[in-house]
């Protein structure tokens, strides 16, 4: 297990290096951002000036070695636009993301593991066709276009919830849908399936022989087991809900990350990029190493030969 | 099997003749301004005419032919991105699966480095970086896209690896290059075709989040993201504006997801968590 922890350790740790060095190409390849942050009339010595003072005008592997050395110390710069600390920023608008994720999370699970589980155990039924229709959907709907439909309908026609900014409960019904509806549609359909080939399983035959009821062996037998892969997706799920805010915020004026990553890359402000990009990996990497040692946990044969 | 789905089919074959034959098809000229029949509703409500069946845009454009035209740039750079990316995330695949040593890990570690990473947000940071266009908005999605295929690949040519004909193939002298072109790839084939059927839909959406974000295709080009992008201040006023738009992603994306379900099921059941 020790072995199995440190090689995975290791190696969510080469990923991020890896993501620190693409990110600090790219964000250097888009271009001078001097050119959207000055006035019009700045003249050369301005820009000789802005650019010493922002360390634009060191070598690259020398602008990198210190991009490096600060993260370590969780110093993430400046802001070129609004020459505020990152980590201010930062601070400022992870919380509102992470709570929509966490409302939009909780809606999906509750949502999709009662549907994912009634549709297995109920194949071939309404329920079942239900949930393959909200999965076809789920996948196929543009998160944009659903939040916009949501803000002109609910907010605006009918006027039941407000479409923007964050405050009370109300304000997280609209986005968290939003949000979530992709994840909604992945976790009940995968869901399903594992459902139905735990159902198939000799356990639950075992499990029905001993004269469990049906709803025990359903939500008791079959679903411990399945909920596995799941568990395995939730990283995956993870990036999707990230990914997605990107646009969910900036579709509802969501003050988080999603909309900061928004407007740092339209704004060219590299110090923000780098921090969402790096903040966002890490998120994801840190999750992932979570999930991989819970399913080495449960499952003895991954820790063992380090795959299922 | 399954019933092969005849109306997606239908769906995905009737948008893909609307994008090769726009020309002919259109009703009027997608770039066409008119500033005196700027926002007009479609034919069937109170102010529209016939000679815009779905209203026109915030510049007097015609709806419909822009969206005829914007199914050519979703479509080809959904089929593109798809293309490239499944190109290359086949071959990272097949030569690590072959070389499970040093080159194999590191190939490896790269994609799971490329998987743990928010699609869209490397796909912006890229189309921005690139500049905004068509290839630049292709390019960026096939460059995070390829590690799902590198993946899979890898997977499926590590367990044929087990399989005696590999064996034998070495025993007769074949070449490292023979035994990945000529005995492993053909047996990924419906895996990789599989794949690609079912990530179509998914990288057209991705392109129109990019185009809503306005990194995508830069306008006047008729894309379907960025002309939801262009009616969301107008939505209350002119909803047609970015209704149409969003409803042809939703049906074509729809129909390419049902038809790659249903390969998947008829080519592949093991794939059935993708």
């Amino acid at each position: 297990m020790a072995r199995f922890l440190l090689a995975r350790l290791v190696q969510s740790l080469v990923t991020l290096l890896f993501l620190s060095v693409v990110i600090f190409a790219l964000a250097r390849a888009t271009g001078d951002p001097l050119t959207l942050v000055l006035p019009m009339v700045a003249t050369e010595e301005d820009f000789a000036n802005a650019r010493r003072e922002l360390g634009l005008d060191r070598p690259l592997p020398v602008q990198y070695a210190k991009f490096v050395g600060r993260l370590l110390v969780g110093d993430f710069g400046t802001s070129i636009r609004s020459r505020r600390p990152v980590n201010e920023l930062l601070a400022e608008r992870l919380p509102p993301s992470l709570a929509l994720a966490g409302f939009s999370m909780v809606v999906s699970l509750a949502l999709a593991v009662p549907l994912g589980v009634l549709a297995a155990a109920r194949k071939g039924t309404a329920v079942d066709s239900a949930a393959k229709v909200v999965a076809a959907l789920g996948q196929s709907l543009p998160t944009f276009w659903v939040g916009i439909v949501l803000i002109e309908v609910v907010a605006g026609r009918l006027q039941w919830l407000p479409a923007g900014g964050d405050g009370t409960l109300a304000h997280y019904v609209l986005p968290g849908f939003t949000l979530g509806w992709f994840v909604i549609a992945g976790l009940m359909r995968l869901l399903r399936s594992s459902m139905l080939e735990s159902l198939g399983a000799e356990y639950v035959t075992t499990a029905r022989a001993k004269g469990a009821t049906e709803a025990a062996v359903v939500w008791r037998h079959a679903l411990r087991n399945a909920l596995i892969p799941v568990v395995t997706f939730a990283g995956v799920y993870l990036a999707i809900l990230v990914t997605a805010a990107i646009v969910v915020e900036t579709v509802f004026a969501w003050p988080g990350m999603g909309r900061l990553a928004y407007e740092a890359i339209t704004g060219r402000d590299f110090p923000v990029i780098q921090a969402v990009v790096l903040v966002t990996a890490m998120l994801v990497v840190v999750v992932n190493l979570a999930v991989d040692l819970a399913c080495a946990w449960i499952d003895p044969r991954i820790r063992l030969h380090g795959r299922p | 099997m399954k019933r092969p789905p005849v109306l997606p089919a239908l769906v995905v074959a009737g948008f893909v003749l609307l994008a090769l034959g726009a020309e002919l098809v259109t009703p009027a000229d997608p770039y066409e301004q008119s500033l005196r029949a700027r926002f007009t509703p479609p034919a069937w409500e109170a102010g529209g005419t016939r000679a815009h069946p779905l209203g026109t845009d915030r510049l007097g454009r015609d709806l419909l032919a822009r969206i005829i035209f914007g199914a050519r740039v979703s479509l080809a750079a959904g089929v593109l991105a798809v293309l490239l990316a499944g190109l290359v995330g086949a071959a990272v695949g097949l030569v690590a699966g072959y070389h499970r040593g040093r080159l194999g890990a590191l190939l490896m570690r790269v994609t799971d480095a490329t998987l743990s990473f928010p699609i869209i947000l490397l796909a912006l940071v890229l189309a921005v970086t690139v500049g905004p266009s068509f290839g630049n908005v292709v390019l960026a999605i096939a460059v995070v896209l390829w590690a799902r295929y590198a993946r899979v690949i890898h997977g499926e040519v590590v367990a044929l690896m087990e399989r005696d004909f590999i064996a034998q193939a070495r025993v007769t002298g074949c070449s490292p290059w023979r035994i990945i072109l000529v005995h492993l790839f053909p047996n990924t084939l419906n895996t990789l075709l599989v794949l690609l059927s079912l990530q179509i839909g998914y990288v057209i959406i991705v392109e129109a989040s990019l185009s809503f974000l306005g990194a995508g295709i830069p306008p006047p080009t008729p894309a379907w993201g960025s002309m939801v992008a262009e009616g969301r201040e107008f939505v209350t006023s002119a909803w047609w504006v970015s209704f149409f738009p969003g409803l042809a992603i939703l049906l074509v994306v729809l129909a390419f997801n049902l038809l790659g379900d249903w390969l998947r099921d008829t080519l592949d059941p093991k794939l059935r968590h993708l």
